[in-house]
């Protein structure tokens, strides 16, 4: 019972805000509503057991990634002219592409995957713990984490290049 | 009410889809190129929420280390991203989506 009054007011809070970050005119109340979004979403994960991705998910998320955006969406500082509303035309084509696609795959998903067939497997101990992470990243996926570090190195120098005025 | 109260694994993977869906919405119908982006961060993330449901369903660890990778994956792309964005505005004087349309000048 417990969990399913908590899964209902997080869902509500999730898509609620996910809704209000893609109506907003002004940038910056999508941004803040997208904070709302990833606490929302970091409690979820909490309810599945991956406490390490919940806490990764407020660090890198809510802290570092939005903070980028709202850094950059002050930093541009835009003229309220610039900011255009919702057009309802592209709001219907939108909607229309994924009205099709829930019609047709939201039944096929369903009657494959209905609710209740899937038990939960039973947990180990630790499970989701930043040391049961860790130990497989380091065993099986180490190469794919040290190729991510060179990616974000990348990132960094290639986002170094295009924002900087004269290098 | 059988639908509603015990809460499946199925129920985590319908609400990741709707938000998935409204992330696509997002980028569609917006010409923000801001909205855009962080439309697409919220279907990075409705992703990530299905990978740790499936995680869940299987007791193995593998999703939550493959949500890492998307999470750094992401904060790259939002890096490069903003920094184009940047770039754009520079030239452009513009945030709209529609006005990006030539490839030099």
């Amino acid at each position: 019972m417990f969990e399913a009054v908590v899964f209902y007011i997080l869902a509500a809070v999730l898509l609620g805000m996910g809704l209000v970050v893609i109506t907003r005119t002004n940038p910056i109340a999508s941004a803040l509503a997208m904070v709302v979004a990833f606490g929302a979403l970091a409690a979820f994960y909490a309810l599945l057991s991956a406490t390490f991705v919940a806490v990764l998910q407020i660090l890198v998320y809510a802290g570092g990634i939005m903070v980028l955006m709202i850094f950059v969406i002050m930093l541009l500082n835009l003229h309220p002219d610039d900011l255009k509303p919702m057009k309802p035309r592209g709001l219907i084509v939108a909607l229309a592409l994924i009205g099709v696609l829930g019609l047709t795959l939201g039944p096929l998903f369903l009657t494959v995957f209905p609710a209740g067939i899937w038990g939960l497997a039973a947990l180990s101990a630790g499970f989701g713990s930043i040391f049961a992470v860790g130990e497989k990243i380091f065993s099986d996926y180490l190469f794919p984490f040290e190729m991510l570090s060179l990616l974000l190195l990348t990132a960094v120098v290639g986002a170094l290049v295009l924002s900087k005025r004269k290098l | 009410m059988e639908l509603l109260y015990p809460i499946t694994p199925t129920h985590y993977l319908v609400l990741s889809a709707v938000l998935f869906g409204i992330g696509v919405t997002g980028v569609l119908s917006r010409k923000n190129i801001f909205i855009s982006l962080m439309s697409l961060e919220l279907m990075l993330n409705a992703v990530n929420l299905s990978f740790v449901t499936f995680s869940r369903i299987n007791g193995d660890i593998t999703g939550h280390v493959i949500v890492l990778f998307v999470v750094a994956i992401a904060a790259a792309e939002a890096c490069v991203g903003l920094a184009i964005v940047i770039a754009l505005y520079r030239l452009k004087e513009t945030v709209d989506l529609d006005l990006f349309q030539s490839l030099k000048d």
